[in-house]
């Protein structure tokens, strides 16, 4: 970028800013109620977790930039197909590629691979910012809106796997002298509402901490 | 007939879209703060749901499906354009929503009027892509029995959000601590009802 010396530098604070505000306190599921329905399904486990958050990750960032470098082409009454297409493009390469590379992860998966499509992150940010951005800032913000949500997943993930199955990315965590001594695995964390419970504990948190975001 | 109602009592009770499989959880949240609006919304989920999944259902049959292009001739049984499919569908959820819109503004500018904002949401709803999906995974024998898997989703999925719209409106005056008020204490709701509908699941149907 040497010869655009007058235009901002590609990491500008203004930039970053668009990659750690979704982080804290624009998250896309505390704040903006986007992405629900994937981050309470996947999070049983940490693997499909983290996987699941690098695959939203790749196809909000990817798609914003490709929406964004043809926001002036799109004819407004049909850009919510347009949009579609460009996302379920790459959900499918984002499928394939888990298919040939991580098999047990997809199966693990299941739909909700195909249910990135849908997810209301990746919409969201095509609406909010893809269609009035820059391409460049489009990708950073798809990157923080990405990381946002993954932090989130990860968390909960991190929790009902710990407390549910023990475990972490499959290898025993809790030691075996504490089942001698009648330590149970909480089977109830297993369970689908309890993502549910873990997620409105993260609000909790976040709002107690941070008292602007406070609805009345 | 048996099968059929079988299959619609599962899909709404045991198989509830939101309750069991989290999906179309953003416009549940976000729009079920009234009754009135959340009765919109349910019902026109309940109405493209019974639309898109038969489609999707015979799509999926005569042309993605491995071997289902074999109508054509033998020499396409080979194909298998499965990978196509999520691409296929949201083209025709998006395509149908479109559709649905412009009869009913058509036909009924009262309903219209009073469902307009949430006809193109529906477009998003992971419930709807989630219903085909499923469709696709469970193999269905015909189209009715997709037709009635999309119709009981569809139920359920409407169920689901007018009761919690109830909860809500009640919910307000109680003395919710301030952190967890709006989005938190919806979400312990939505899980505290997740747990009651757990018990449909060790019915055998």
């Amino acid at each position: 970028m040497a010869a655009k010396q007058d235009r901002e530098p590609m990491f500008s604070p203004k930039n970053l800013r668009l990659i750690t505000n979704p982080i804290n306190v624009d998250n896309p599921i505390t704040k903006q109620v986007l992405g629900i329905c994937s981050a309470l399904a996947v999070t049983v486990k940490l693997e499909p977790a983290i996987v699941m958050a690098l695959s939203v990750t790749v196809v909000v960032a990817v798609g914003n930039f490709i929406i964004s470098a043809m926001r002036n082409t799109i004819p407004s009454r049909i850009r919510i197909i347009v949009q579609l297409v460009v996302i379920a493009a790459l959900v499918i390469l984002v499928d394939q590629v888990l298919k040939a590379y991580a098999y047990n992860v997809s199966k693990q998966l299941s739909v909700f691979v195909g249910l990135i499509i849908t997810n209301c992150i990746i919409m969201g940010r095509f609406e909010a910012f893809a269609m009035a951005n820059k391409p460049w800032p489009s990708f950073l913000d798809g990157i923080g809106n990405g990381i946002g949500y993954g932090v989130i997943l990860v968390i909960v993930a991190f929790f009902r796997e710990l407390f549910g199955s023990g475990a972490l990315f499959g290898h025993q965590i809790i030691p075996d002298s504490f089942y001698n001594m009648g330590y149970v695995n909480n089977g109830l964390v297993i369970l689908p509402p309890m993502a549910l419970f873990a997620v409105a504990t993260i609000i909790w948190v976040q709002r107690s901490r941070n008292k602007e975001l406070i609805e009345d | 007939m048996q099968d059929l109602v079988n299959i619609f009592v599962k899909s709404i009770f045991v198989d509830n879209m939101v309750f069991a499989y989290f999906l179309g959880m953003c416009s549940f949240l976000a729009v079920s703060k009234t009754v009135k609006t959340s009765v919109g919304l349910g019902a026109a989920v309940i109405f493209v749901l019974v639309i898109t999944v038969p489609v999707d259902y015979l799509m999926n049959k005569y042309i993605l499906e491995p071997g289902a292009l074999v109508w054509l001739g033998k020499e396409y049984a080979s194909i298998d354009l499965s990978f196509l499919s999520f691409i296929m569908f949201i083209a025709i959820i998006a395509s149908m929503v479109q559709l649905v819109e412009m009869v009913v503004e058509k036909f009924s500018p009262s309903l219209y009027a009073s469902l307009g904002i949430f006809l193109p949401l529906i477009a998003v709803n992971c419930a709807i892509l989630g219903g085909s999906l499923f469709m696709q995974q469970r193999n269905y024998a015909n189209v009715a029995e997709a037709t009635v898997f999309g119709l009981g989703s569809g139920v359920g999925w409407f169920m689901a959000i007018v009761a919690i719209a109830a909860i809500r409106e009640k919910i307000r005056y109680s003395n919710v601590p301030a952190p967890l008020r709006g989005l938190g204490i919806t979400f312990i709701i939505t899980g505290i009802m997740a747990i009651a509908f757990m018990t449909f699941m060790g019915i055998k149907l």
